[in-house]
């Protein structure tokens, strides 16, 4: 069609052809947020409801004493991320942030594993008392108690 | 005694600014009442105070004068000088400050240079500009003053956050809030222009130059905060769909759609009530972005504020000034005509399209961006990442790049794709030839398609110059071609950097060397050395690319003592064909060292795209300024050629 519209439709194709774009923006949107978000898992939820295999979520717990290795390689790290009721083993491989330690709070971004552990691709800790992740914030209030018990 | 004169400036000012709302709009019912010419003078006086109100902020810190808390509470005496400075709006406080300054001062410019509108429609400008600068004196002065002092004195300030210790620092934050700012002015004509009904292409060109320093100036601080936290955070990336990442990105969106739009309404008369909205819209998501990234809501360097009273202080300035002009925009925009018309395939066409895909863009950031704080507010957890992100914004993006190339070659009006099939048959053929050649290397399908694309914009981003003679071409035109390449450029390195990076993660011996990409990297020695309030272990690295002539690399692990914190200072080498990234680790127990390792081909052309994206809107801006101002000059020697020829 190559006439030029009349003003009126002109407008009305334009507000059409905005409202169907960002609406199928919004749809586009709405499911990809469905499938994608990654959710924040405590250990208790994650052992109890285990997140699918592939799909990206957050583990937040405390380090265990203890449990912390570092493989032949020196870069692949495994520990124990617990919340006194739950423990749930996590892999990383790369340099750790400055204050993370056993006895610490860690959230772990990554996947849940076929075999139960989980593979961190980024790990968080807490870093100094104005900056600390958003749900370790929490954490520290909720689990204040289980903390203490879970380092000693 | 400064910090108290600082503070009587501020008030002073939030008077003047009640002033200035109260006669701008009193103009518009009595233009001839005797406040009418005060208005414009009133604009200029309260950006003089605001200025002198940040100067005090500034020299308190350069004094450390520890009687103010705001800088007991984010300064130290043992610190460089230029962070002194630079902390005066490191913080909640000073930042708020810094914006008002900023949208004082552009008011100011705003009264004393715009002489194109209609006197009412100004008038009606600056009294929405003072609607909006009262919020936010109110802000500061009710709900975070940052004069406010501490009784006793305290003996010792408590520092800054070492990841804000960095020259950046001093020219991130101003260089947003400029653009920021800028679109504030942009919201204020959009309003005056409703308000009197004076949407025509005059009010476009009035408010085209702010849009484009606006922009030009998002552009720079997005892309500067890119390469900040590239080099700073240590982890090799470069965007990470932060929260405040998306806070700037969102009115950055907005604008481009709104630079566009005022071109279109500018040149052809067209497209009126969508600039208006998009002047508001524009503005809404520099208030969401402030709100975002000032309000604590989010918790990240950036979030300054841990007091909710103050969050919700900037969300009810939002929702009125937003609400505000939404309502006067429902009223009026039913008076507002859409002006000429256009077929569909035409300039204005292809400008359209590249509005209505930003904004589908910007709708697809900000739900993400929001979703999180929703889903927690109804107890949820979640965080959004760029597995979301990359391909939804993907979707809308490709097509309208693949339109931007096409776009500029159409005329306005009515044009027909047959006549520029020559012109975009070169182009068409290098697209598919690259995308084949990569898909036979095995590259990923979304760096493919950013490498074909950006490839294929370089070449389309050129052929509007085709045919004409350099020296004839206009330098808004330069603007757009440059810009354009630019966008061509980031891509490309975007694409490359996600086809081609390779990354190496060992644990090594000193002595040893290791190997990634083209590079071999020896690790020399470890080091303890010391700099004003840190201390740190620096590697010794010795590089040699494909086994030539080597040169050294000093990544750090830092340890500040005020306030105690560690952090990676990863060190970078730069040759033109991409970044080596260093970063060193622990020591692991044996003795050796953890090194990250990336080699990054041609991951530079992201900046070097967005420096040319904001050259070329210099550009632009540059000829419009210039073009306004042989027009204005001409205007005064016609009148004064009269006021002669009166005399006579």
């Amino acid at each position: 069609m190559s006439a030029a519209f009349k003003p009126k439709h002109q407008r009305l194709v334009l507000v059409l052809a905005a409202l169907a774009a960002l609406i199928a923006a919004a749809l586009l949107a709405a499911w990809a947020l469905r499938n994608q978000a990654s959710y924040f898992y405590l250990p208790t939820e994650m052992v109890a409801k285990p997140p699918a295999a592939d799909r990206a979520v957050r583990l937040g717990g405390m380090v265990e004493a203890g449990s912390l290795k570092t493989a032949p390689d020196g870069v692949t790290i495994g520990f124990v991320v617990g919340d006194g009721k739950a423990r749930v083993p996590v892999t990383f491989r790369g340099i750790t942030p400055d204050l993370f330690k056993e006895g610490s709070g860690v959230v772990a971004e990554g996947h849940r594993q076929a075999d139960g552990t989980f593979l961190a691709d980024n790990l968080l800790a807490k870093h100094d008392e104005k900056y600390v992740p958003r749900e370790m914030q929490q954490m520290t209030a909720q689990e204040a108690r289980q903390k203490v018990e879970a380092t000693k | 005694m400064i910090a108290t004169a600082g503070l009587a400036a501020l008030w002073f000012a939030a008077a003047l600014a009640v002033l200035q709302l109260f006669s701008g709009f009193l103009a518009l019912r009595q233009p001839d009442n005797p406040l009418t010419p005060v208005v414009r003078p009133l604009a200029m006086a309260q950006a003089g105070l605001v200025a002198f109100a940040f100067i005090c902020l500034i020299i308190v810190f350069a004094q450390t004068d520890l009687s103010v808390a705001l800088v007991a509470a984010n300064s130290h005496s043992a610190k460089p000088m230029l962070y002194k400075v630079a902390g005066a709006w490191g913080n909640h406080e000073g930042s708020m400050l810094l914006w008002v300054t900023i949208m004082a001062l552009a008011g100011g410019f705003v009264a004393l240079l715009e002489k194109r509108l209609p006197e009412p429609t100004l008038l009606a400008t600056l009294g929405a500009q003072a609607f909006v600068s009262l919020g936010f004196y109110a802000f500061l002065l009710l709900a975070s003053n940052p004069f406010a002092r501490l009784d006793p004195v305290p003996a010792e300030g408590n520092g800054l956050n070492p990841l804000l210790q960095d020259p950046g620092l001093a020219f991130h934050p101003p260089t947003l809030y400029v653009g920021y700012v800028g679109l504030s002015v942009a919201f204020s004509f959009a309003v005056g222009a409703l308000l009197t009904r004076e949407v025509s292409p005059n009010f476009a060109r009035a408010m085209r130059p702010w849009v484009l320093g606006a922009w030009i100036f998002l552009t720079l601080g997005i892309t500067a905060g890119s390469y900040w936290a590239y080099y700073e955070l240590g982890w090799g990336g470069w965007w990470f769909w932060d929260p405040v990442e998306n806070a700037s990105l969102m009115p950055w969106l907005a604008a481009t759609a709104l630079l566009h739009s005022v071109s279109v309404l500018a040149s052809r008369n067209a497209l009126r009530a969508w600039t208006v909205m998009l002047g508001v819209v524009a503005f809404a998501m520099s208030m969401v972005g402030t709100f975002l990234v000032r309000s604590g809501v989010l918790t990240s360097v950036h979030a300054f504020a841990v007091d909710p009273t103050k969050g919700t202080f900037i969300l009810a300035l939002l929702a009125i000034n937003i609400g505000a002009a939404f309502i006067i925009f429902a009223l009026r925009a039913g008076t507002v005509s859409e002006g000429q018309r256009f077929a569909i395939v035409s300039r204005e066409s292809a400008l359209v399209f590249n509005n209505v895909m930003l904004s589908a863009v910007l709708g697809i950031v900000l739900l993400g961006t929001l979703y999180p704080l929703v889903a927690e507010a109804m107890g949820a957890q979640v965080s959004v990442g760029p597995p979301y992100f990359n391909p939804a914004t993907a979707v809308f993006v490709v097509p309208m790049l693949v339109v931007m190339g096409i776009g500029p070659l159409l005329r306005w009006r009515r044009d027909k794709l047959g006549r520029i099939k020559h012109l975009l048959l070169l182009p068409a053929l290098v697209l598919v030839g690259v995308a084949i050649w990569l898909g036979l290397r095995g590259v990923h399908l979304m760096p493919l398609l950013g490498i074909a694309l950006g490839t294929m914009l370089l070449m389309v981003a050129l052929v509007p110059l085709k045919g004409r003679r350099l020296r004839t071409v206009t330098l808004p035109l330069w603007g757009m071609v440059v810009a354009h390449f630019g966008i061509g450029v980031a891509l490309l390195g975007i694409a490359c950097d996600s086809a081609f990076s390779t990354e190496k993660l060992v644990a090594a011996r000193v002595g040893e060397t290791v190997s990634v990409g083209p590079w071999l990297v020896r690790l020399g020695r470890i080091e303890p050395i010391t700099g004003p309030n840190w201390t740190a272990l620096e590697a010794k690295l010795n590089a040699s690319y494909g086994g030539g002539a080597t040169s050294e690399l000093k990544p750090q692990a830092r340890s500040f003592w005020t306030p105690v914190q560690q952090t990676n200072e990863s060190a970078i080498l730069t040759r033109w064909n991409g970044q080596l990234y260093t970063v060193l680790g622990e020591e692991a127990e044996d003795g050796r060292w953890q090194l990250r390792l990336w080699w990054k081909p041609f991951v530079t052309l992201i900046w070097l795209g967005g420096a040319l994206v904001a050259l070329g809107g210099a550009l632009a801006l540059l000829g419009r300024v210039l073009s306004d101002l042989r027009r204005f000059i001409a205007i005064d020697k016609i009148a004064y050629r009269r006021k002669q020829q009166g005399r006579l």
